[in-house]
């Protein structure tokens, strides 16, 4: 999917806990997620904790979409 | 003396259990366990001594640490073949039992096998690092998958050479392997490429010698010039639906998609709200059901808005199933959906997926 709506001119973030994953299919901007079952807030941490995880790594995709990339890219997050 | 197999299986086939103990750890058992038994029955000379079992999240959120852990529990302990899977079309298990292969052949020099299905994305990563038969897409064809695999395993073990991915069934390692022909000029390479030419010239069918793999990569799009003025738009392979379901998003191999308005929704309701939930089969659905926002983060794309980080959310997300869904069934999906991105106007997208 994501490469579909790149190649009709969408600049797309994927984010995704299995990186390899969306290299190997093709995605050009990648951010990582925690988990598969819940990939932005552990639900074993509080309420607040998930909140500040998921508010930083949907900030990172977004600059990641203004972001200009070369070649296939993984973006770093802090949290 | 009988030579020694060991074997890597997932929760699932270990007999642990299904999703919800998709998080278990790394364990080693002697003998042989679930399809690790009809392996042992079809080996002609050899046994499975000890049967690896990893949840399929563990190993994916943790790689590292459950190959290492996995390593220890090897370690000292003779194999002649290393087996894995089958793993049918199983996105998470495929990739898992190629992360094991590589790290055993690796790390222990031994030869290592397993099976999949052509969709599944652990082939195009590991077909080079292992041998992974070509399997079919349902564990309903374990009996069909277990035995190409074992012909194929009773040779290695017999130290019969391998003929070849075509004549045996499996992926191309993408390796050479040195062949002599029959000493006549026929078979020299000047005489094997003029023909080859010649037939190419006339329009008739022929088989190259050496096949270069391609990767269909996508040219980089050009970034959002101003965020805060840019209108995003949310989708998810994660199944995040109204509690209803109103589309009949299937849970697995989905062939549907759907869109939902969330203009004016600071954050998505949950199951228990009767707001959203997760129809996904392929993990436990607990967490994104007591918070579909972490799946779907609306919450955090709508505090950007306030923020004036980015200019608009676009007022529907998007939503399929990723499990079991083929790219091609994927791409269409995507393909439809793109008319309504751009008739909002559209910049820029942010896709999650589980």
């Amino acid at each position: 999917m994501v490469k579909v709506f790149e190649r009709a001119g969408f600049p797309i973030v994927h984010m995704c806990n299995l990186i390899p994953v969306s290299t190997t299919v093709g995605a050009n901007r990648m951010v990582p997620t925690i988990s598969i079952p819940y990939p932005l807030g552990d639900p074993n941490t509080p309420e607040e904790e998930q909140w500040k995880l998921r508010f930083h790594r949907v900030g990172v995709a977004l600059d990641a979409l203004a972001t200009p990339v070369e070649e296939q890219t993984v973006f770093k997050v802090k949290i | 003396m009988a030579k020694k197999v060991i074997y890597y299986v997932n929760q699932f086939f270990g007999g642990i259990g299904g999703e919800d103990t998709a998080d278990f750890e790394p364990e080693i058992r002697e003998g042989a366990v679930g399809p690790a038994m009809a392996a042992n029955a079809a080996l002609e000379d050899a046994e499975v001594t000890h049967t690896v079992i990893c949840g399929d999240n563990f190993m994916g959120s943790n790689t590292d640490e459950a190959l290492e852990r996995i390593a220890g529990m090897l370690e000292g302990k003779e194999m002649d073949l290393f087996i894995a899977g089958p793993a049918f079309q199983a996105g998470r298990y495929g990739v898992a039992c190629g992360n094991v292969c590589k790290m055993v052949a690796e790390k222990f020099g031994v030869k290592t096998l397993t099976s999949m299905n052509v969709e599944n994305p652990g082939v195009d990563m590991f077909k080079a690092y292992t041998i992974i038969m070509d399997g079919a897409n349902a564990a309903a064809q374990m009996r069909k998958d277990m035995k190409n695999m074992m012909k194929v395993a009773n040779k290695i073990l017999a130290g019969e050479e391998l003929e070849g991915p075509k004549a045996e069934g499996y992926f191309a390692t993408g390796r050479r392997i040195e062949k002599f022909l029959e000493d006549v000029h026929e078979n020299t390479a000047a005489a094997r490429g003029v023909a080859m030419l010649i037939k190419k010239i006339k329009g008739e069918p022929y088989q190259t010698e050496l096949e270069i793999p391609k990767k269909d990569l996508v040219p980089v799009a050009e970034p959002v010039a101003d965020l805060s003025k840019a209108n995003i738009a949310m989708v998810t392979t994660g199944g995040i639906v109204p509690v209803d379901n109103p589309d009949r998003i299937q849970s697995a191999s989905a062939t549907r998609w759907g869109r939902y308005n969330i203009a004016g929704v600071d954050a998505l309701p949950n199951r228990a709200a009767n707001g959203y939930k997760t129809i996904h089969a392929g993990f436990d659905p607990a967490a994104a059901d007591a918070n579909p926002n972490v799946i779907m983060p609306i919450d955090a794309m709508r505090e950007y808005e306030k923020e004036g980080k980015i200019g608009k959310l676009h007022d529907y997300f998007y939503s399929t199933v990723g499990t079991g869904t083929t790219e091609s069934e994927a791409s269409r999906m995507a393909e439809e959906i793109i008319p309504y991105l751009q008739e909002d106007g559209v910049d820029a997208i942010i896709l999650t997926s589980t």
